[in-house]
Formats: C-alpha cells, structure tokens, sequence
C-alpha cells in the first residue's frame, strides 16, 4: 500500500514534468521551465549538505560551476569531433566533475561541520572563483567560455536547437536526479547523514565516523550539483565566473532555505519560487531583489522551517480534520497581510520611480500628488495595524485546532 | 626599491589597521553572542553612505561623529527585533539571517542611494601631503585614518581590559550562563555589543569611503576578507584580529606592489615553457596577480592545519 | 575470563590528574557498579574507556584488543557501547530511526548508500524488537526530542544496547528520575543486559546494591576497593570516604 502510494507521487511528478510544457508552451515559458529544472537539481544537493547532512555551505556553486565548466568544455570537444557522444550525456560529465571537486575538497573540509565547515567553504569558494579569473585559458576570464549543443550524433533525430529540447533532456535528468536523490536519503548512508546531523557526537559511540558520513553526503551532493551545472550549460551553451562565484552560492541558500530545509520537497517548492520570482518579477520591477531579501530575511525569523515547514505545521489538523476551522482565521489576517503588502510595494516602488504617473494593478497614480502618498500611507499603516490585530484571533484558532491532538497523546 | 617597500608597509598598515576596525567589532560580536555577523561588511558600507549623505549637508566632521551612531543605533535595533528572535532557532540560522542581512542592505543602499560611485571626498582639511619621500606623496587623510584606528585599538584596549563594562563583556564571554546569574542583563549586553560593533563598522566605512570609493559593491570587496581575518586570528581573540588584520594588509600590500612571479622563479629554476603550453596561465603567473586570492589561501591552510586560529582556543 | 582490563590509567586536564592510575579487571558477564562521591572522576573514567578522551598513559584492554586512544566509533564497533548522563540521542529523527540508526553498524551495513532501509526486513523487525523492550513500540513514530524525560532515559539505554555489544556500559542511567520510574528502569536494565557484561556508574545505593556484582569505589581519581557488595559495605576505607553514607539496609 505504502509502496504503491510512493510509486504514485514519482509517477505524477513525471507526469507533471512531462506535461508542463503541454500547458505553458510559449517560448518564456519554455525558458523558465528550463530554469527551473536546473534551479531544482542544484538546491536538491544544496539541501544534501545543509538539510540532511548539516553542513552550511558558502561555496556550494563552486561544484555546479565546475561541473559547468566541464560540460561546455565537453561541448567544445564533441563540436571538433575529438570526442563523439550525444549532448544527452553531457549532465553526467558534469556530476562526475562535480564528484571529483568534492573527493578532493570534502576529503579535507568534512572534518568538522558548524562555523569550521561554514568558512571552509567560503573561503573555498572565494579561491576558486578569484582562481577562475586568473586561468584564463580554461575558465575563460570574464567573458566565460561557450559552446554549441548542435553538433554531436542526433537522439532519435532530435538535433537540440530547440529549448524545447533542451526541456526533454533537463526533464530526464531532474527526475532521475531528484529519484536518486530522495532514495539517497532512505539508505543507511543518507539516514546516518540526518544522525550526524543531529548528534555527531553519538554517531561516533554506534559505530560511525562522523566525518566519514559527512564526507559522503558532500561527495553526493558535488555529484548532484554538477549535474546542475551540466544542465545549465547545456540550456545556456555558456559559462562564466559568475556560475561559481559567492552569489549563486548564495543563492541555492536562499532556495533551499525558503523552501524548507528539514523536507526533501522543500527545496523544490523554493526553485519554482524563486525561478518565477526571478523570470517574472523582475519584469515588473528592478527592485525584485530588495523584495526577495526582505522575503528571505521574513521567512528566516517566521518560518525557520520555510514554505515546506509551514504547509507540513497543519499536517495535525490536517489528521485531526480540525483545519475547517483555519480557514476564516486565515483569511481574517490574510486579507489585511495582502493589502498591507500591497501598499507597501506601492510605496516603494512609487518613491523608486521617476515617472509622475504610476501604473500599479490597473490604477494610474499621480506619483506628484500629495494626496496620493498619504493615502498609501494611510492605508498601509491601516492594514498593517489590522493585520497585528488580527494575528491574536488567529493564534487562537491555531490552539484550538490542534488542542485536541494532545489529549489523544497523553 | 626601498621606496616601494616603504609605501607598500605603510598602504598595508593602512589597510590592515582598517580591515581591524572591522574584525575588531566582528571577533567582539561573535565572543559574546557565537554568530559571524555576515552582514558586518554592510554596516560598513552603510557607514560611508550615511557619512556620503551627512557630509553633502553639513560636511565630512559631522558625517565622521553621527554616521557611525546612526549605524550603530540601526545594528542595535536588529539585533532586538531580529537576531534575537532568531537565536532560538540555533547557529545555522542566525548565520543565515545575518547572511540574508547582508544581501537586503546591499538591496537597500541601490534604492537609496542608486548604483553609481558616490562622489564622497576626503575633507579639504585633509587634504594635502603629510610627507613626501623619494618623490612620492603619503596624504594626510591616510596618516588621519592610521591614527583614527589606532586610536580606536587603545580605546577598546583599554575599555575592555579595565573598566567594570569590560570586565563584564570579557566574564560574559567565557562564561555567559555566571553572568546572567550575578544578575546582569545579559540581552542588553548583547544588544549594546551589537550595536558597538556595527559602529565601529560603520566608523571605519566612514573614513574608508573616500579612499577606497562608496559604491554599492564595497561591502563585497570587503566582507569576506574580514572573515578571513577573524578566523586566521582565532575566532574571538582580538589580539588575534591585530595581528591577522595587519598581516593580511601587509601581505595583499606586498603582494601587489611586488614584481615577481613564476617567470621569475622559472627562470631561476632555468626551465621554460613554450608558450603555448596548456599550462601557460600557471607559468605565467604573477603575485600581483594572485594577490586577491592570498587571503583566502591563507583561509584555507589555517583552517586545515589548525582549527582554532593563530591564537584561538575554542573550535566553536 | 577478562572482558575489560585498565592498567595505570591516568589522565590529566592541563595540570590537573583527574585519574590518578586506574587498574581494574572486569570479569565477562558480571554486573560491576563504580561508585564514588562527586568529581571523583567516574564519567571520565568512562569517558578514557569509550574513547571520548585521551589517555595521558597507561593501557585500556578490551578483550584481546588494545584500546587506548582508538577513535570512540572503532571501540563502539568492537562490541563495546555505552549510555551517556546527559540524554543523547538523535533529537531530530523519531523513536524507531534513533534505535535503527545504533543498529546499522552491528548489521555490517556499514556507509551503504545501495541500500534501502525500508527493505531490510530483518534490521526493521529487530529495531522493532528492541523498542518493545524498552517499552517505546507505541512511540515508534514519535519525534524522539519530544518524548518526555523518562522514556528519553529508556531510549537512551535502547540506542545503548540495540547492538547487541557483548559490554555495555551506563552512565547514571536512573539520575533524575522519579522512584517508580527508577524502578521500573532498573526492571528493564536486567532485562536487557541478561548474558552480557554491565558496567554502570550510580548514585543510588540502593539500586547498586540490589544490581551489582561486584563493586568498585572510585575517590579522587583512584580506586580504594573493588570487592563484593556484602565486603564493601563493610570496608572501613568505604565508609570513611562516603562518611557514614553507606546505607545500612
């Protein structure tokens, strides 16, 4: 039963890997997908060290750098013909890239986890990326190397000029990654990496090198990360610095973190998240960062167990059946929660822009009008004061929708 | 020869004595509360814009004094409403939510103060040569900047070792849980350390800005060598920081101003490569050229071969 | 037959002995209790044997082998594991992975990353078998770091023996704990040690005097005696140490 519940899920997150593109099939579409599908890979491996093992890296990008580097480098090698494969196996040659940087690195840096670990990597991190820029005949300097997925034996006549293409080839690679990744943790490596985790201590006095263990989830995760960077550049058919440097290390952080590090589909929820974020906000605004960096800091201090955590809190009254009774709670603060956002993000944006009229959700506002800044400035005041007020009641929903369960436990 | 090494130990002091007001805040935030402000290096780079700001309407002397309160009065305040709360929830995430910090305040200086270079000067006071020698000028503002820090090294010195403040933040260090016992509030404590912290920060970004330039990257250029600082010099050991600060100053100084490279030592050696070797990058190296990465090197080797820094005691 | 034998065992923190030349033979299957008033050093003692400390000198035989200074995963996978005072367990995972995990070693899965555990019907039926014993099997899925502080203590002790380690080794496995809970405790430690080797350090007389075969007194870093129960009671050096704290039950 349980197995066939199981056998469910992986069959509709194929499923829903195959037919996204059946769904959102413009070319931007297409492109976020793609996006998406390498930001999943990586954070999945971030969440290997962080989540699992816990290890807080700094310089997770360096293994889905090299292992980028490394597949365009293959790219530019099946182009002249010195070696001859499908583009389809590039990923690969990007893990076993990335399991190669981490045997070397992880062989030294295991040894301790915590603050030890934390400035390891960073301080790895940093090297490679400053080193990348000096080597210039294989890193290509600022401007990055690249090559074309075009040339290479075709796969059933498919020649991967399309991004479409590319999408296939990501979708097989993500779902295997992803399945690989989840099995890792139900093996006894994976479960003595959450043991570590907890207590590196007691690991050792059942039997267990808490470096050893460590050692092979960080391993593991280069592998997964460099299948990432393979991913990457086989949709990109690019690479620089930037791809290894400090800000996508710390961008996979934040991933893994908003979406929750204690679940293995958290850091899935925070690659689509922060992809759309990425790809859609940042049309509509050139201030989405500052969005994203008051967002992350929020879910760190509210939800230290991200989006993933905050769904999974109502599993209780979710068993219970008691989760009817959020739902007015919830939207009595939810309601106000929005609007304050929303004015908010008008205020911002309205002192940012230059422009003397200001088109916010279909409205036109005269940015030169003082009447139209009190009037934010009223109503977000307002909201955020209804939305204090609010918080009360809805902690009391809160209590009473899961009282209940711990009568049953005593 | 000797004039290059002179001015090359004098920018090193320069820059080591800065990069210590930094790591000096840092190593005290990080003995009394046992996270790494990630976010130090913004408070420095906030330091120079409100000091930018200050000195646009009531000239560099004001920005000097107000902008590191300022900074410092805002470091406090997250330290209240933001790391505390998220103290409860251990290590990783305080480390994370200084390093989400670090991200947001760079965000927020790009709204406020825009992307570009802020023309922020050295004060007219200041400006002209303290001493020239071999016929190049050494500027008062940077002779200003070596006595601010040093300045500040005998303040904390002194502060720390012998008054009653002190004397408690050094027990609150060591052993926190006696502290709180003799009855001394220590949350307050935390917050007026944070707060000193971020100050000095600040104050060093203050007088860093018009020499090394305010724009919206500076906290970057900085951030991670400071933390290499405080860990080669063993994680709260302000000694430590003294000396790795000066060390790492000295030696990016040298390495920069130096000549030398692998040619050099190939030559030496009487080996040499075509120049089309795949390995031509590495024969062709220079120091100045390797010179940003040292400090990370230096990281790494120290951490390997001994944990605890140069004059640390605890790995944690 | 000698399972555990320490010869000259010292240990000094800076200049401080702690040990000041521990000699002691444990005999196979015997229930052997140190006791001893506070700082006498027995948590170090445990501490130098387990391999959580160094040694400053002497030489620490366990079976054949010799096992100073061995990393503590090495002596734990010769058959030798151990309980800790403080509660530690794996506070993030629940009941049945907490035993699972001490299980693992034993089962020879070493660092496996090939197999997958929910199949492994024999390791699941044991961990099972083990949380029966120690009365969690009703709390198999329950997050361990919030069982309450009794049944913490019963893991602690499941995680101690589910390796099935020939010696086996307590730590105050009944400190802070109510009578009832005590006694049902010590209910469960005969039970689970039946055919092994127990050494356990308490503070509770009585439960050393009702367990132990033999017992060793351990003052200031040093052992005065180790003798039957019925003898130390009797031991003049005993009593002096512990100032008449002997129960006379």
């Amino acid at each position: 039963m349980a197995m066939l519940k199981k056998s469910a899920i992986w069959i509709a997150f194929a499923v829903t890997l195959v037919g996204m593109p059946q769904i959102f099939d413009s070319i931007l579409a297409i492109s976020i997908l793609n996006q998406m599908a390498i930001a999943i890979v990586f954070a999945l491996s971030y969440n290997m060290l962080l989540g699992q093992g816990g290890m807080l890296s700094f310089g997770h990008a360096v293994y889905f750098g090299l292992g980028g580097f490394l597949s365009v480098h293959a790219l530019i090698l099946i182009e002249f013909e010195t070696m001859v494969f499908s583009i389809l196996w590039i990923p690969l040659i990007g893990g076993l890239f990335g399991l190669l940087a981490g045997l070397f690195i992880g062989s030294f840096s295991t040894r301790k986890a915590g603050t030890v670990f934390a400035m390891i990597s960073l301080g790895i991190g940093e090297l490679i990326a400053a080193s990348s820029l000096i080597f210039s005949s294989f890193f290509g300097g600022e401007a990055g190397i690249s090559g074309d997925r075009t040339f290479g034996p075709t796969f059933f006549g498919v020649d991967f000029t399309q991004n479409i293409d590319i999408y296939y080839v990501a979708t097989f690679w993500v779902f295997l990654a992803t399945l690989f990744m989840y099995l890792f943790t139900q093996t006894p490596a994976g479960r003595m990496a959450n043991a570590v985790r907890d207590n590196p201590e007691r690991a050792e006095f059942i039997g267990y090198s808490a470096r050893k263990v460590r050692f092979i989830s960080f391993c593991a995760s280069g592998l997964f990360a460099g299948v990432a960077g393979g991913l990457f550049a086989l949709n990109y058919e690019f690479i620089t610095e930037e791809n290894l440097n400090a800000a996508t290390s710390g961008r996979v952080l934040l991933m893994a973190y908003i979406g929750g590090l204690g679940y293995f589909i958290g850091p899935i929820i925070g690659a689509v998240i922060l992809t759309l974020m990425n790809s859609l906000l940042s049309n509509y605004s050139e201030l989405w960062m500052l969005y994203l960096g008051i967002m992350f800091l929020l879910t760190v201090m509210f939800l230290p167990r991200g989006f993933a955590g905050f769904i999974m809190m109502h599993q209780v009254a979710w068993v219970r059946g008691t989760l009817t009774l959020l739902i007015k709670p919830y939207i009595i603060t939810g309601v106000p929660a929005i609007l304050f956002s929303l004015t908010a993000i008008l205020l911002i944006e309205m002192s940012h822009t230059e422009d003397e009229i200001f088109h916010f959700l279909g409205m036109a506002l005269n940015t030169s009008s003082s009447v139209t800044w009190v009037v934010a400035l009223i109503l977000s005041g307002g909201t955020f004061f209804a939305t204090r007020k609010s918080l009360g009641q809805l902690n009391e929903a809160w209590e009473s929708a899961n009282a209940i369960s711990k009568d049953e436990q005593t | 020869m000797l004039e290059v090494f002179i001015f090359a130990t004098l920018n090193g002091l320069v820059t080591g004595l800065l990069l210590f007001m930094l790591a000096s805040g840092l190593t005290l935030i990080f003995s009394m509360m046992g996270v790494l402000n990630f976010a130090h290096a913004s408070f420095y780079m906030l330091g120079a814009y409100v000091a930018y700001s200050i000195s646009l309407y009531f000239g560099f002397w004001t920005g000097l004094i107000v902008a590191p309160l300022i900074v410092g009065l805002l470091g406090a305040l997250i330290e209240r409403y933001g790391l505390r709360r998220v103290h409860q929830s251990g290590h990783v995430a305080e480390l994370v939510f200084t390093f989400g910090l670090a991200f947001l305040i760079e965000e927020a200086v790009q709204f406020f103060w825009g992307r570009d270079t802020k023309n922020y000067q050295t004060p007219d006071l200041l400006d002209f040569p303290l001493f020239t020698l071999f016929g190049q000028e050494f500027s008062a503002y940077r002779g200003f900047m070596m006595t601010i820090s040093i300045g500040i090294f005998i303040a904390l010195y002194y502060v720390l070792t012998k008054s009653r403040v002190g004397i408690i933040i050094q027990a609150a260090i060591t052993h926190p849980q006696t502290v709180a016992n003799l009855g001394h509030n220590v949350p307050l404590i935390f917050m007026g350390v944070f707060g000193v912290g971020t100050a000095l920060a600040g104050l060093a970004g203050v007088i860093a800005g018009p020499v090394l330039t305010t724009f919206p990257g500076m906290a970057t250029v900085l951030g991670s060598i400071v933390f290499v600082i405080v860990v080669i010099g063993g994680l709260g050991s302000l000694a430590g920081a003294f000396i790795a600060s000066l060390m790492i100053g000295l030696l990016q100084s040298y390495a920069i101003a130096s000549d030398v490279g692998m040619p050099d030592l190939l030559n030496l050696l009487g080996i040499s490569f075509a120049r089309d070797h795949p390995l031509n990058d590495l024969w062709t190296i220079n120091l100045p050229q390797i010179a940003p990465v040292l400090p990370f090197l230096l990281l790494v080797l120290v951490l390997i071969f001994r944990p605890t820094g140069l004059l640390g005691k605890r790995e944690e | 037959m000698t399972i555990l034998s320490l010869k000259n065992v010292q240990k000094n923190f800076g200049e401080t002995q702690i040990i000041r030349g521990v000699s002691l033979d444990i005999i196979e299957g015997e229930k052997h209790a140190i006791i001893g008033p506070n700082g006498a050093g027995k948590s170090t003692l445990f501490h130098l044997i387990s391999g959580r400390y160094q040694l400053t000198s002497g030489n620490i035989r366990f079976k054949q082998d010799q096992i100073e200074n061995l990393p503590p995963y090495e002596i734990a996978r010769m058959g030798l594991a151990r309980s800790f005072q403080v509660t530690n367990i794996f506070p993030r995972m629940n009941v049945f992975e907490n035993v699972r995990c001490a299980l693992l070693w034993s089962k020879g899965y070493r660092y496996s990353f090939w197999h997958l555990l929910g199949r492994q019907r024999e390791l699941n039926d044991e961990a099972m078998h083990v949380l029966e014993q120690i009365g969690l099997k009703d709390k198999a899925l329950f997050p361990s770091g919030e069982l309450g502080y009794a049944q913490q203590r019963a893991l602690e002790l499941g995680i101690a023996i589910a390796s099935g380690a020939q010696l086996i080794m307590l730590d105050e496995p009944v400190a802070g704990m109510s009578h009832s809970e005590a006694e049902s405790s010590v209910q469960l430690i005969r039970k689970i040690t039946e055919g092994k080797t127990l050494i356990m350090v308490e503070h509770d007389m009585n439960i050393v005097f009702d367990v132990a075969d033999r017992i060793s007194v351990l003052v200031y870093g040093e052992i005065i005696a180790t003798d039957k129960p019925e003898n130390i009671r009797a031991n003049p050096k005993v009593q002096e140490a512990y100032l008449g704290e002997v129960p006379s039950a």
